[in-house]
């Protein structure tokens, strides 16, 4: 196999200060039998499943009100009226509840170097050759596209349905910016239903995933599998472990 | 109206000036869209407003508010300058033929006989030269120059287009197209209908800007004719019955006069009411006065009025002044000089000028009796409201009884709509709580008061112990027996003179027509322009067949129209010396070479033949009046007069302030603003809104939801120089109080040049006060000056002096 | 004049429906199947020219429909209210215009309310079944307890009509009198009108009576005097004579050229069958992936480099490196 770019990246030196990131406070290794490895500290993991809950209590909820076909959908919310009352204060949920995960998250998720050689070799992951792929870090540049596109969207959701939330904002805005915020809303919605099939279909596909929403933590087998230089840098972190501080300053 | 509101539709050209027929008249404003439809008739607007009449108009001119007179005399002298003038019907069926006096004249503003300290004429030179034969002298081919044509053309020459222009700020060019439009109607085949109502009445000069129109109309052969007339617009359900029905303080019902206290016997009364024809063979149907007359006291008194007792003549009340007006009866209360006032169905704090005299004369009244369905602002005068109603109840001693009563569609009647229509109506509801109607409760009052008279006696019982009360329930008087009674019955059978055995009239019958009526005591009859009414065939008013043979609109079998059933007045008019209609288009009756007939009941004897007998047949001439002889107080002509409060001075008569003779009271002299008043210096009027009926209708949430708030209208220059906003709050002040409202700055406004001088005009919606469902607000009258029409004081409430600025609005605490 | 409306027969025998669900031909957010044969579509012409802003209708709606609007204040016009509301389905509109071409001023006042689009904005946008539905006469209605409150049908309407109430939360607006129709009456601003500036009938009387109107109009100078029925909505069933007909935005605002909103045609139209065919594609790809390349699994040799990495010796398989050989230069 031909050279990548992201070869330099195996030396041992420590990495450029953009990777620092990488690390987020609470990842730890812990070595043993299996390597079990703290991927999301518990009140990560219960914002993101009450972000994960309001977002799809606003799929289906939003796909009620977006066609007909789905309407039946709002007796799981207790009728149309409830459907239309509720929708949106899931979202203000879901954005409040988001809001503290892009801040959790952000720094994890810059763009990095090996994101472009990632994506280039994004059809030998699909493939089943995920050995092709470059090492990356906590999240692959897959996992950071779904992070900033939903970050985006949700943005946009947020603001185009405080245009549409007719009960407390009507008088702002008129009528024509109702109707585009409508239009961009109900695109975004899909836009993000469709990243969201793809995080979730991901987490499916990559066996191993789903413990690190539900109890924290992965397997050392799973990190060296996916996140290599993630647990590079755990493990090469001074006093490595359960009880490892995070940075400090005087390091 | 001397037409039916149905017959405007008949009509070429809507004159609405004085008025505003859309929005105070919305229902019957039908029929101006109809004639619109129907005939492709034109709608004339002239007002210091751009109405809602105007916004559907053809022709839109603009005026400054009291100067109506200068306005018409120009239309006249305009027809008069081109030649529009209906020629055969001024010379056979107006008086312009008539000679004068040679002691008439005028001058100066004034006409002849003015005295300055009693503020009236001595108007004995104000009529016609009588001839040796006892008639008045005419010269048919009017050279004459003391005819009354000769003298109307030099009186109106003086308003030209530019003189009309100067007083009434009407741009020339608009004025000449009004006059063209109007004179067209000169024409056999054209009619044009005035409209008019409280913006023509309610002037110092109200009754001469009525005659103004009259007189063209009368120039152009309009009146008796379909699709003409003079057409006032009642503004309440049943105003014109309350003047049929003599609710003044000088009438008895059907327009017969209360005596004064110089006639002291009936003898005297009768001797100045002879009403001798002028000219020969003329009906004069004055002449029957006495049988109306007869006839009403014996509805009064019944059998206690006797051929002996001259009628119960003397337990007629006698007056010692004109009248007791509204005016004068709170100027009287104000003077302490009233202790009692009954108000029946009336707001007189919101509806009477100078609201702080008002409230300072309620406030000396020892006892206030208010009969009404709603609660008023009359009733709580007393109680404290902040800005809106300053009283301070601890310094008011007068006892207020309120008795709620029915309103009318809680209870059974007629109401007369303004074409004479006397409508029968049925109760749509019942009265809420212990409301009674107004005769039950005025009987239990009656009753009460006979019984103490009864017990007690007193300094003069007998009009009210001998009074006729033969109702089923003494208690509650119906209304079927109540218009019975005013349609009058026959008290003893009468015998036909030819044949003693024939029964001409059979005791205990209702009497079919005014016509039947005796002076011999053998009638009775409370209204004699009712009689007809409520016959042996029923109760016409009740009628409702609305079939209209050939849509003439006269409705024949609709109701009942006074006098006879008649729809329009003087439509012998309708046709020309021949009998044949002037328009065969619209005929209305027509001489059959026997007698008259058509689709109108005639108002002429049916047989009488159309040279002898001239279509006015209530004037002694037997032909109408251009030159109205000393039948008004103001003069036989109208001449312009400023308003008490104008903001020029009067350009004709520059030494004249107001009406030379209306009468002021010398209190509400000194509060009146100077003429061009720089302290006053905005031209101000008042009026309705179609959302509102008066000061009722804001008890009621929908008419508040549909205007909510009291609110004066200017124009955009004036708000400008002003730094007024639209939406805003202004205060608007005159020599008599200051109101607060919110500013409704409007195109539909402007600025009016009068003789060089720039005129603002500030509108002000009386509608509003301290009770009901509407925002609290301040009435018009708390502006207006306290000073009414020469002839019967209706109030000056048309034009007056404020002044405005911007404000921050009514303090709130 | 136009011949009223005569009252109807008070026998109760007479009173018989004259249109039901059964003539439904339009359901919002679902699919139904009209009548083989369309009633006879009626209409209420609104005769600008004629109206003299009374607002006798406005009272008589309140009134008739039992509504309970608040009292406002006075904002310097003689609208009032100042806007529609959910309890004010008609409202005079009333517009001061100096028209450029006689310098004179005219007082436009327009009665506002629904329209009763042949082709409804408000029911394309619905999305709850049967909240809005069209009856084969042109009425649009919406039936209140299907309604959700979400107000798309505000965002369909090409004439801002309805208004969602903040009590009860769902939209409301002229209904044209379906009930009194119904029973063969004229609408209650109809009857109320005391100028027949309100008229109503079938829409081809209506049509007639407007030319009639028109005629009148242009011998009184207005030669732009026309009838606003806007072909945009495929017609209206309430339609106005305008004295300017040319330029109806002059009345308060009327569209020139009213159309449902693209915006809301996208949304409604290719917005939703792409969106559904997007996220359907994204579930039908992870599905055929899966089965295709079935699950990423972490191996054991994964695992021992993972131990071997954090420095415990790997049990069981044979330490490997090939993975990790092969990655290093």
């Amino acid at each position: 196999m031909t050279g990548t770019p992201s070869d330099e990246r195996h030396s041992t030196v420590p990495p450029p200060a953009s990777e620092k990131y990488d690390v987020e406070a609470g990842d730890a290794v812990h070595p043993g039998r299996p390597v079990t490895v703290d991927r999301y500290s518990g009140p990560a993991r219960f914002n993101h499943w009450i972000t994960a809950a309001s977002l799809v209590l606003l799929a289906l909820s939003g796909m009620a009100l977006f066609t007909p076909k789905l309407f039946f959908l709002t007796a799981l919310f207790g009728g149309g009226q409830w459907t239309r009352a509720i929708h949106p204060w899931i979202g203000v949920v879901l954005f409040f509840s988001f809001l503290g995960l892009f801040f959790r998250f952000w720094r994890a998720n810059l763009p990095a170097r090996e994101d472009v050689d990632w994506v280039a070799h994004s059809g030998d992951l699909l493939a089943g050759h995920e050995e092709k792929m470059p090492e990356v870090g906590k999240y692959n540049a897959g996992q950071k596209l779904v992070f900033w596109s939903m970050s985006g969207l949700i943005a946009v959701l947020i603001t185009s349905g405080i245009v549409m939330w007719d009960q407390y904002f009507y008088p702002f805005t008129t009528i024509e910016q109702k109707r585009i915020a409508i239009l961009v809303h109900s695109i975004a919605a899909v836009l993000a239903i469709c990243v969201w099939i793809v995080h979730v279909y991901a987490a499916i596909w990559v066996r191993g995933t789903f413990s690190a929403m539900t109890r924290g933590h992965v397997t050392g087998g799973w990190a060296w599998r996916h996140h290599r230089k993630w647990l590079r840098e755990l493990v090469a972190r001074p006093g490595n472990g359960r009880n490892a501080p995070p940075h400090s300053p005087a390091e | 109206m001397t037409n039916a509101w149905t017959d405007i539709k008949n009509t070429d050209l809507v004159v609405i000036m004085g008025g505003n027929a859309a929005e105070a008249h919305p229902c019957g404003f039908k029929w101006v869209t109809e004639a619109k439809a129907n005939r492709g008739a034109k709608l004339i607007v002239v007002d210091p407003r751009y109405t809602r009449s105007a916004s559907v108009s053809d022709y839109y001119a603009p005026i400054r508010q009291g100067s109506d007179i200068a306005f018409l005399m120009g239309v006249i002298n305009y027809c008069i300058q081109n030649d529009k003038v209906q020629w055969d019907y001024v010379k056979a069926f107006t008086n312009a033929a008539y000679v004068v006096k040679d002691g008439f004249a005028y001058k100066d503003g004034l006409f002849t006989g003015y005295d300055e300290t009693k503020r009236d004429y001595d108007r004995s030179s104000w009529d016609y030269v009588i001839g040796e034969d006892g008639y008045a002298v005419v010269d048919d081919t009017l050279q004459n120059p003391r005819c009354v044509w000769n003298l109307l053309k030099e009186h109106v020459s003086v308003y030209t287009p530019e003189m009309v222009n100067r007083i009434c700020g009407t741009p020339k060019d608009k004025f000449l197209k009004v006059c063209e439009m109007v004179a067209e109607c000169s024409s056999k085949t054209k009619t044009m209908t005035s409209m008019y109502a409280l913006g023509w009445t309610q002037h110092s000069k109200g009754a001469q800007n009525i005659r103004g129109m009259a007189m063209l109309q009368l120039i152009l052969g309009n009146i008796g004719v379909r699709g003409g007339g003079m057409n006032a617009l009642r503004g309440h359900s049943n105003i014109q019955g309350l003047t049929d029905l003599g609710l003044m303080s000088n009438l008895i019902p059907g327009y017969l006069n209360i005596p004064t206290e110089k006639e002291k016997d009936f003898a005297t009364y009768m001797s100045t009411r002879g009403f001798k024809p002028l000219r020969p063979n003329q009906m004069s149907y004055w002449q029957n006065y006495k049988k109306f007359f007869v006839s009403f006291q014996k509805a009064m008194w019944g059998k206690a009025a006797t051929l002996e007792n001259d009628w119960s003549y003397s337990w007629l009340p006698k007056l010692d002044v004109p009248s007791y007006d509204i005016l004068r009866a709170f100027e009287m209360m104000k003077n302490g000089q009233m202790n009692l006032y009954f108000c029946q169905g009336f707001n007189p704090l919101q509806a009477v000028p100078n609201k702080a005299k008002l409230a300072e004369a309620l406030g000396k009244l020892k006892l206030l009796v208010i009969m009404d369905p709603l609660e008023t602002e009359t009733a709580r005068f007393w109680e404290n409201h902040g800005v809106y109603n300053p009283a301070d109840p601890s310094a008011i001693k007068t006892e207020v009884l309120q008795l709620p009563t029915t309103c009318f569609a809680e209870d059974e009647g007629s109401l007369v709509n303004s074409g004479r229509w006397l409508q029968w109506h049925w109760p749509g509801g019942s009265p809420p709580g212990e409301a009674k109607t107004d005769s039950a409760i005025m009987a239990g009052v009656f009753l009460r008061l006979r019984d103490l008279y009864a017990k007690e006696g007193g300094a003069f019982p007998d009009p009210i112990v001998n009074l006729d009360w033969r109702y089923a329930d003494p208690k509650e008087p119906k209304a079927e027996e109540l218009a019975k009674e005013m349609n009058g019955y026959v008290i003893s059978d009468v015998m036909d003179p030819a044949d003693p055995t024939k029964k001409v009239l059979e005791a205990g019958k209702q009497l079919a027509s005014f016509g039947l009526l005796r002076d011999d005591g053998t009638t009775a009859s409370g209204c004699w322009i009712f009689t007809g009414c409520f016959t042996e065939a029923g109760n016409m008013m009740a009628r409702r067949d609305n079939s209209d043979p050939d849509d003439t609109g006269m409705y024949l079998k609709w109701s009942f129209a006074w006098p006879a059933n008649r729809r329009i007045l003087y439509n012998r008019a309708s046709c020309d010396i021949d009998g044949k209609p002037w328009d065969p288009s619209r005929k209305l009756i027509e001489w059959d070479g026997a007698k008259w007939a058509g689709y109108d009941v005639p108002d002429i004897a049916p047989t009488a033949k159309p040279h002898d007998v001239g279509p006015f047949i209530m004037n002694p001439e037997g032909v109408s009046r251009l030159f109205t002889r000393g039948m008004m107080r103001d003069g036989p002509f109208p001449a312009h007069y400023e308003p008490f409060e104008s903001p020029v001075v009067n350009v004709v008569a520059p030494k004249i302030k107001g009406n030379p003779v209306a009468r002021v009271f010398k209190d509400d002299l000194s509060q009146f603003a100077e003429t061009a008043s720089p302290e006053f210096p905005y031209a101000a009027t008042s009026y309705r809104l179609t959302e509102h009926f008066h000061y009722w209708t804001k008890n009621n949430h929908v008419n508040a939801v549909l205007q909510p708030e009291s609110f004066v209208e200017l124009s955009e220059e004036l708000a400008k120089e002003k730094s007024i906003t639209n939406g805003g709050w202004v205060r608007v002040w005159s020599k008599r109080g200051s109101l607060y409202a919110k500013a409704m700055v409007t195109k539909r406004i402007r600025p009016l040049t009068c003789d060089g001088k720039t005129i603002h005009v500030v509108g002000i919606p009386i509608h509003w006060g301290f009770i009901g469902a509407a925002r609290k607000g301040f009435p018009a009258n708390v502006l207006t000056p306290f000073v009414g029409d020469a002839n019967i004081e209706t109030p000056e409430f048309k034009a007056f002096l404020v002044n405005l600025e911007a404000s921050s609005g009514p303090a709130t605490s | 004049m136009f011949p009223p409306i005569p009252n109807p027969s008070v026998d109760p025998a007479a009173a018989k429906a004259r249109f039901s669900d059964a003539d439904l031909i339009r359901r919002s957010a679902s699919e139904i199947t009209p009548p083989a044969q369309r009633l006879t579509e009626v209409a209420k012409l609104i005769d600008v020219t004629k109206c003299i802003g009374c607002k006798a209708c406005q009272s008589a709606c309140l009134e008739w429909n039992n509504l309970h609007e608040e009292i406002g204040i006075s904002d310097g016009t003689y609208t009032n209210p100042p806007d529609l509301t959910e309890n004010s389905f008609t409202l005079m509109r009333f517009t001061e215009w100096v028209n450029p071409e006689t310098e004179n001023l005219e007082w436009l006042i327009r009665k506002d309310g629904c329209m009763h689009c042949e082709d409804p904005g408000c029911l394309k946008a619905c999305p709850s079944p049967g909240a809005i539905v069209q009856y084969s006469n042109g009425i649009v209605d919406f039936i209140h307890e299907n309604c959700i409150g979400c107000g798309y049908c505000i965002k369909g309407c090409p004439f801002n009509i309805p208004r969602v109430s903040k009590a009860d939360h769902r939209a409301y607006k002229c209904t044209l009198c379906s009930d009194r129709i119904a029973v063969g009456q004229g609408p209650a601003c109809q009857k109320a009108c005391p100028t027949q500036a309100i008229v109503f009938g079938t829409k081809e009387e209506m049509k007639g009576w407007a030319d009639f109107r028109i005629k009148d109009l242009k011998s009184r100078g207005y030669a732009n005097a026309g009838l606003y029925d806007p072909p945009g909505v495929s017609g209206t069933h309430v339609m106005y004579v305008l004295h300017h007909a040319d330029k109806p935005s002059i009345y308060a605002g009327l569209p020139d050229h009213p159309r449902i909103s693209p915006i809301v045609e996208t949304w409604k139209g290719v917005t939703k069958y792409v969106g559904l065919a997007a996220m359907g594609f994204a579930v039908a790809a992870g599905f055929i992936h899966h089965l295709i390349a079935g699950p990423n699994r972490v191996s054991p040799e994964d695992e021992a480099n993972a131990e071997r990495l954090t420095g415990v010796a790997p049990s069981g398989s044979t330490p490997s490196d090939g993975h990790e050989a092969g990655r290093t230069t």
